[in-house]
């Protein structure tokens, strides 16, 4: 944490960047995101087990943009949020300073896209042996089963929308949930519009999630929705060997197309 | 009442296989007349909101189509959309949507006699299942 602090008081006083996107301490014993602006403000900076929030999501924001460079404290899932951030062209090259921090806690600069790569080349992308038994486990129920499972989730949805609001790779000004002639997403928390709202933001998420958590975190009312962005990344992964937030310049695997391709229920 | 008849959604592209439903027609095959068809310009233009949109309209049963492998007038429109089908499918199965009530099929325009084939057995098929339910039970929910 000091080794952070001391880091960010160096590239404020420097005028390196302009801002610090980390964690600071927020209601009760929870963390928030801190805009460090001023050297002397660098002590607010807190890095611990608490400190799981994607900054990235912060970095496609006008408001934050205008800030000037910004350097953003970044575990695994945050580094690969900004690789793909570059990869889907909403981030150049030099336009972040990323405060790497692996999973002991170890702070390291990054400041390009290519020392991200190379840092992250470094860590496993698999899923972790408890998240695949959970896919497992709906994997083998029984299709109606996963109905139940899912309608009862579904049925839980408030549509705040904080999934969205969370997600770094959400970053549409204009959401196809807000379109209304056509209106392809009823705009009530009724469980048609649910539906149709959580399989629209995992198949646009397909290939682009980097598995972070936040929009599970983000909801307010419990829903798994990881799951469902996991599902489709182990799917993407399976069939098309992509992975996302891998490189700052990769292709996305829905826009792609290989002749190879097989399925087995196009008659 | 009398038996059960499905409604069928097929949404087909422009270049194959609405001009393979088309020889169908012109060569007097008789086919189950259970399926609407939408003509678009290409599988890649067929969006997967379309399908959900579809079954939330009370369609029993969905019918995708379009060109064979290499045989696209885009190019590649058809290998973009098989991509999408073999996420989208996978997705469905993972919610528990019924996967036996959507069907995917490459017909070209020389292809009457397969187009009619396929219409009826997806109608045996959906036929079989009986009405969509699951939807059903969803658009009236909280409706007392």
């Amino acid at each position: 944490m000091e080794e952070l602090r001391k880091k960010a008081r160096e590239l404020l006083t420097s005028g390196a960047v302009k801002v610090i996107i980390g964690y600071g301490p927020g209601s009760g014993k929870r963390v928030r995101a801190v805009f460090v602006r001023k050297p002397e403000q660098a002590d607010l900076l807190i890095c611990d087990d608490r400190c799981l929030q994607n900054l990235a999501v912060y970095l496609t924001k006008p408001e934050v943009k205008a800030l000037g460079k910004a350097a953003v404290v970044a575990r695994l899932p945050t580094l690969r949020a900004i690789l793909q951030l570059a990869a889907e062209n909403q981030l150049t090259d030099g336009q972040v300073v990323a405060l790497g921090i692996s999973p002991e806690g170890k702070m390291t600069e990054l400041s390009q896209f290519k020392a991200i790569e190379e840092f992250l080349a470094g860590f496993s992308f698999e899923l972790s042996a408890e998240e695949k038994a959970t896919l497992e486990k709906l994997d083998q129920m029984t299709p109606e089963q996963r109905w139940q499972f899912w309608q009862e989730q579904f049925a839980k949805c408030v549509r705040c929308y904080g999934c969205r609001a969370s997600c770094p790779l959400c970053y549409c000004e204009k959401c196809l949930a807000e379109c209304n002639q056509p209106q392809w997403i009823p705009a009530a928390s009724h469980q048609i519009g649910n539906l149709d709202w959580h399989i629209i933001r995992a198949m646009h998420l397909a290939n682009r999630c980097v598995n972070c958590g936040d929009c599970s975190r983000a909801c307010p009312v419990g829903i798994p929705l990881h799951l469902l962005n996991q599902k489709l990344a182990e799917e993407v992964f399976k069939q098309f060997g992509a992975r996302s937030g891998m490189k700052a310049a990769q292709e996305y695997a829905l826009c792609n197309w290989k002749l190879e391709d097989r399925e087995n229920f196009i008659k | 009442m009398s038996e059960f008849e499905p409604k069928i959604v097929a949404f087909v592209c422009n270049w194959c296989t609405y001009a393979g439903a088309d020889l169908t027609g012109t060569s007097r095959i008789k086919y189950a007349s259970n399926v609407r068809m939408i003509r678009l310009p290409c599988t890649g233009r067929i969006d997967f909101m379309l399908l959900l949109k579809a079954f939330e309209q009370g369609a029993d049963g969905i019918i995708v189509s379009g060109c064979h492998p290499n045989d696209c007038h885009y190019t590649a429109g058809n290998f973009h959309a098989r991509r999408r089908w073999m996420m989208f499918r996978s997705l469905l199965d993972f919610l528990g949507i019924d996967t036996r009530r959507i069907h995917f099929a490459w017909v070209s325009a020389a292809e009457g006699a397969k187009w009619a084939e396929f219409v009826n057995s997806v109608t045996d098929q959906v036929r079989k299942l009986g009405p969509n339910e699951q939807y059903q039970k969803l658009s009236q929910a909280g409706v007392e």
